[in-house]
């Protein structure tokens, strides 16, 4: 696929909370073909301690006001000043990188599970849109430390059946995605995946359990975002793969986890 | 439009803005940024006789207005690169350079040989200073005979452009820089990164698999800048500068410390269409100071 480099404009930035911001941009052309678990690395303006990209990944494509949403948790200097942005400021980014998720063809027997957890809840919104417009129904499963923290709902819910855990129990189950009740029920025959490594390792422990094929979007640090430079390494069954190129999605087959 | 073409040895340069090894990948991963023969020479990534798994992750580390890599010439090895790679790079029209490195001599030549039978690879830059290998690498940038024995014996076998790069972790440069002209290189190119190291205080943890890694981009521009100016003054073959390099005007400025030819490395991060942006802006700077050719502002600096 066509990289880019492009002057973005923001029409909108939404501060969801303290913590998170969900930033619409668009482009006076037609933005590129973008599929989900793509990313961008978007350059950080007026940050001194900011020196590379920051890699973000595609939240949302509304095709019919050709935006393209980033969801932005603030962890550190990047994340803040970025999400400073107010409407009609030009943000500079290069997209779509990496390599999205696996869709099957035969699509019509596919019952999958979105499992997103804090911010790797992002993918996950255009990956159901993706899935829903393919013809099939997809279940998502959100975990997050509070309910505050769980972002986003009413889009999911537009799509599929969510379920949601929240580690202090102010929504949906308590405790983690994992524990929840949902995957008793063994109705799912795909996951797809993206949060905390932590989380997504339990996530890929009970799609091995349960021979469920699995897909994860990792989060290396990244500097050129193209494959050019070999920092952001995955160790696999093929040696070091580059997570912005060949990733940021590996199906669990291929990772050296120990699950 | 000013004369941007420059030689360094028999290469020829349509513009003095090439990209620096590992940076770059092998030109493809930005074709689709800039125009790739418009860049006047692509130093692919670092290639060993042997494959290379390179170090674990992580790998890099953000530093004030730089960062630290620590990629141990993660590499498939040279008959790969002969194999499956260079069919796909040879038809890119400009100078496309291979930065062998290794960690003994007997590697370094092998590899030279090899590469000396590729038609399309007018030249290759010998990489005596990677911080990142364990033996070897940097161990021959590092003294006066290292240097001088490795390039000797690669002189022996390689008969095209042989640029030597340097490293900056030494205590004169310009001893490094005589040694490996008087072996026969045709040119120098420095800086390679300086060896730097950084730490995560909450998690009391390096932030690198190995500890301390190689520091580029541009914080290091006037340790650069510095030790092009020394090592023009040092030796009498055409010198490739580089370290920090984010625009035009630093482009200028290791051109006027005398280098004959520049390289960006981690600048294409930033700004993937860099290269084209650095050689217009030469080309500016050149037009609006009434110079004909990029070779008049080579050296110009006025003390
Ligand atoms: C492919 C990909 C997609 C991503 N998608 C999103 C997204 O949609 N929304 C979002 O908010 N974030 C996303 N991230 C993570 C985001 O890139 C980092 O949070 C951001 O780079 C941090 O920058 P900063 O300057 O704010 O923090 P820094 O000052 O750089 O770091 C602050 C803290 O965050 C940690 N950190 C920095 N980078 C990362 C990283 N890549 N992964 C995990 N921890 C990190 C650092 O170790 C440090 O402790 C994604 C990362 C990748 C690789
Ligand atoms: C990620 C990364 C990988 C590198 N790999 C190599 C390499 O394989 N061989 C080499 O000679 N130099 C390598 N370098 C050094 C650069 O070519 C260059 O000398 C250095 O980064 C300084 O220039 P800059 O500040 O413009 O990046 C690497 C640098 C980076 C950042
Ligand atoms: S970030 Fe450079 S190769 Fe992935």
């Amino acid at each position: 696929m066509k990289k880019y480099i492009l002057d973005l404009v923001v029409t909108q930035n939404i501060q969801l909370h303290a913590n998170y911001v969900l930033i619409k941009l668009t482009h006076v052309n037609p933005l590129p073909e973008m599929l989900p678990g793509q990313f961008a690395e978007i350059r950080i303006d007026g940050s001194n301690t900011t020196f590379l990209r920051r890699p973000i990944s595609i939240n949302y494509v509304d095709k019919a006001n050709n935006e393209v949403w980033f969801l932005v948790q603030l962890v550190g200097d990047g994340t803040r000043k970025l999400a400073t942005v107010n409407q009609g400021d030009v943000i500079n980014v290069v997209m779509p990188l990496g390599n999205g998720f696996t869709i099957p063809q035969s699509i019509a027997t596919m019952k999958p599970l979105l499992v997103g957890g804090g911010v790797g809840t992002a993918p996950m919104l255009m990956l159901g849109a993706e899935l829903v417009k393919r013809g099939c129904q997809p279940t998502f499963l959100l975990g997050a430390r509070s309910s505050k923290d769980l972002l986003q709902l009413e889009h999911f819910e537009k799509l599929g059946d969510v379920y949601t855990t929240t580690e202090d129990g102010s929504m949906g189950e308590r405790g983690y995605v994992t524990q929840h009740s949902i995957l008793n029920t063994n109705q799912f025959n795909m996951i797809y995946t993206c949060g905390p490594k932590p989380m997504m390792v339990s996530v890929a422990r009970y799609a091995k359990a349960h021979e469920i094929n699995c897909e994860v979007s990792l989060e290396n640090m990244m500097a050129c975002g193209v494959g050019a430079c070999l920092c952001c390494v995955e160790n696999t069954n093929e040696g070091h793969l580059c997570v912005c190129k060949e990733g940021p999605v590996f199906n669990i087959k291929k990772l050296l986890w120990q699950i | 439009m000013a004369d941007l073409s420059v030689n360094i040895g028999n290469l020829k340069l349509c513009n003095p803005v090439m990209t620096a090894s590992g940076t770059f990948g092998y030109g493809k991963e930005f074709e689709d940024f800039v125009d790739l023969k418009s860049i006047g020479g692509i130093i692919v990534k670092g290639t060993t006789l042997h494959h290379r798994e390179g170090n674990p992750y992580p790998r890099m580390a953000e530093t004030p207005m730089g960062m630290l890599n620590a990629v141990g010439l993660q590499n498939k090895g040279v008959d790969y690169f002969v194999e499956h790679i260079y069919p796909q790079i040879k038809d890119i029209n400009t100078n496309m350079i291979v930065n062998v490195s290794g960690s003994a001599i007997e590697d370094y030549v092998k590899t030279a040989e090899i590469i000396n039978e590729l038609d399309k690879i007018p030249a290759i830059e010998l990489n005596i200073s990677c911080p990142n290998v364990k033996q070897g690498g940097m161990a021959f940038g590092v003294s006066t005979c290292g240097c001088s024995e490795v390039v000797k014996a690669v002189r022996n076998v390689y008969k095209k452009t042989l640029i030597v790069k340097l490293s900056p972790n030494v205590t004169d440069i310009t001893e490094i820089a005589r040694a490996a002209e008087a072996a026969g290189a045709d040119s120098v190119s420095l800086i390679n990164t300086l060896l730097g190291m950084a730490i995560d205080a909450e998690k009391r943890r390096p932030l690198l698999s190995t500890i301390t890694g190689g520091m580029s981009g541009a914080a290091v521009k006037p340790i650069a800048l510095r030790m092009v100016w020394q090592v023009v003054k040092a030796v009498n073959i055409p010198v490739i500068g580089l370290g920090g390099i984010m625009n035009w005007k630093d482009a200028v400025e290791f051109l006027l410390a005398g280098a004959s030819a520049i390289q960006i490395g981690t600048a294409n991060f930033i700004d993937p269409a860099i290269t084209v942006k650095v050689s217009e802006g030469i080309n500016n700077y050149l037009e609006r100071h009434g110079f004909s050719s990029v070779k008049e502002i080579i050296g110009a600096l006025e003390v």
